[in-house]
């Protein structure tokens, strides 16, 4: 073994100009590779991240409204380590109305330490700020020029369940989402409670998870740790099918992708390494005259595979992060944030520079199964 | 002195599955001594490479037996022979064959390293003394593509003796080699065999080098038509 990679070693270097062409070519293909890994991963976490990464991940609904809530709140919160933040809602719908203008809305009551941490309402905030007390409301951008009103301004919320209440207006949020945009308006949940008028409830609980594929598995533990399958659970994969369905597909596009390369990859080792065979079967033959066992000859090869699957793998691994970050450096939106955002899936990157030398050691199995059935007497004879 | 190698009734056919299959050798038998140099002549295509490539077993006969040290080595597996020829054999060819991508020093040495025993300063030392020996010190660290076809042929003939074989097989040693340098070379492979008592094969054309060694063994078309021990 260790003769057959001090000759592989010297073989490779000995032709130093052909060894850097293959490792060139086996860098290429895993740096396409790692770049359209780390693309579509970035761009499958981008689009994860744009539809729910400021939303409930999870959401319990109460149809009837939940009473003594702190230790159901609690009890959720404990239910699995994956989940981030929780936070109680309480929502009623209802209109606002500005002299003539009347506009129906959503009224949303959150307890804004743990909703911020949600919905990052405090990043949200376009003009003026969050309500900090009762009867204080931060309304959808769209809301502003609908109702024609201003930071300040008061405005009366009426509904026919619930009467009329007088809301001072504390500053106006911008979620890109026209629907919410039109129609939200947000406040602490005391002032929802109150409207209300019967004691402190919420309607919902909402929750953000560490890891958001593990959403069902969470979804079960909360079910065991409330111990009650009739609640109302809903989480962001069942809301989302067809998100799901495009991240999948995406992610088996990019799996044919690396398939693919990995393919072309090996077919360049076999047929180069398979040259470099017939290139050096005068060498092979004295050294198969000498005595070297079939088993060592091949190992010559074996290791020629491995040791240009290592360098390859390396510089395809620099080529294919420093491609992505140009991309991301330079392929950039209008305001100046990447198109899609530069995610070092580090495994990802692994697993990619291991199959590229796995691949290129497995290349080198057929120029090595050749090597060792070379026939000395073939070569001998002929010179 | 006691029998190195016998060939008994040895036959070679090439292309024996096919339509026409060329038989090259005809019922050989012979037996060589222990430390003597013997060559083989005969014409081009008389079959004694053949003959050499058999002995040496990098091929393997048609018919018949060979026996090396009284070891039939007609029942060994490809392994076995693999082994033969690193520790009992030792190989000088007309075309030198030394690997071009290493020194002068570590084509040497290479027969000891494929043995797979560790490298010694002993036999660092070996490989320095038989270079020196073939009359190429100070060139231990030349690459092979970098020497001359005489310098080239003298390392071969100091690789084939590095692990102390029983017996070299040299085929047309000199083929490619001026007079001067042939004369050199045979001188040298003679001290080798006074000195290290190695038993000598030497295949060659060269009728007027043949008959400076104690045997002359000539083929005819694929038989053995003289056999002289002086």
């Amino acid at each position: 073994m260790k003769l057959a990679f001090s000759i592989a070693k010297r073989f490779l270097m000995s032709a130093k100009r052909h060894t850097i062409v293959i490792v060139f070519c086996i860098a290429i293909g895993v740096s396409i590779q790692v770049f359209i890994g780390l693309l579509l991963t970035g761009l499958g976490n981008s689009l994860i991240d744009s539809t729910i990464g400021s939303s409930s991940q999870i959401t319990i609904t109460y149809e009837d409204n939940l009473a003594n809530y702190n230790s159901t709140v609690l009890a959720v919160s404990e239910a699995s380590d994956n989940i981030s933040v929780v936070t109680e809602t309480l929502t009623i719908s209802g209109a606002l109305t500005n002299d003539t203008l009347t506009e129906n809305i959503v009224f949303r009551g959150f307890n804004f330490d743990t909703a911020n941490q949600i919905y990052k309402f405090d990043y949200l905030i376009v003009e003026g700020q969050l309500p900090t007390s009762n009867n204080q409301v931060a309304l959808g951008i769209e809301l502003k020029e609908m109702l024609d009103i201003n930071v300040g301004d008061t405005i009366v919320y009426n509904s026919t369940v619930f009467g009329e209440e007088v809301l001072e207006i504390t500053g106006f949020f911008d979620f890109n989402v026209l629907a919410i945009n039109q129609s939200w308006v947000i406040t602490p949940l005391t002032t929802v409670q109150d409207i209300i008028g019967e004691g402190d409830q919420i309607g919902k609980i909402e929750m953000q998870l560490d890891e958001v594929d593990d959403d069902l598995e969470t979804k079960a533990a909360i079910v065991a740790a409330l111990d009650d399958d009739t609640l109302d659970i809903v989480t962001w994969s069942e809301q989302n099918g067809d998100l799901l369905s495009s991240i999948s597909s995406q992610q088996s596009s990019s799996i044919l992708i690396q398939v693919c390369v990995i393919i072309s990859v090996i077919l360049s080792i076999v047929s180069v390494l398979s040259i470099t065979v017939l290139q050096k079967s005068r060498q092979l033959s004295i050294l198969k005259a000498m005595g070297i066992q079939d088993k060592d000859a091949s190992f010559i090869f074996l290791f020629e595979g491995f040791l240009l699957g290592i360098f390859g793998a390396m510089l395809g691994v620099v080529f294919g992060v420093g491609l992505t970050y140009a991309f991301t450096t330079f392929a950039v939106g209008s305001d100046g944030s990447p198109i899609i955002p530069l995610t070092l899936d580090y495994g990802f990157i692994a697993l990619s520079a291991g199959i590229a030398l796995t691949a290129s050691t497995l290349a080198a199995l057929s120029p090595a199964i050749k090597s060792s059935k070379l026939s000395v007497i073939e070569v001998i004879r002929n010179g | 002195m006691a029998d190195i190698l016998t060939l008994k009734n040895i036959t070679k056919t090439y292309g024996e599955n096919t339509k026409n299959p060329t038989q090259v050798l005809f019922g050989i038998d012979l037996n060589f001594e222990e430390s003597s140099f013997n060559s083989i002549i005969g014409q081009s295509g008389s079959g004694k490479s053949t003959l050499l490539n058999i002995i040496g077993s990098l091929d393997r006969p048609s018919g018949g037996e060979i026996f090396l040290s009284g070891k039939d080595l007609s029942v060994f597996t490809n392994k076995e022979l693999a082994d033969i020829r690193n520790q009992y054999l030792g190989f000088i060819f007309q075309f030198h064959y030394l690997l071009p991508e290493f020194s002068a020093l570590e084509n040497v040495l290479m027969p000891y390293k494929i043995s797979k025993k560790e490298l010694t300063k002993e036999i660092e030392d070996r490989a320095y003394e038989l270079l020196e020996l073939v009359d190429l010190k100070g060139f231990e660290n030349k690459l092979a593509t970098n020497l001359s076809g005489g310098q080239q042929q003298r390392v071969a003939i100091a690789r084939s003796l590095i692990n102390n074989p029983k017996i070299v097989l040299a085929d047309e040693p000199t083929g490619n080699l001026d007079s001067d340098t042939t004369e050199k070379v045979y001188n040298l492979l003679r001290e080798i065999n006074k000195k290290f008592k190695t038993t000598f094969i030497i295949i060659t054309h060269d009728r007027h080098i043949a008959e400076k060694t104690d045997r002359v063994i000539e083929i005819t078309d694929g038989r053995i038509s003289l056999d002289i021990k002086k």
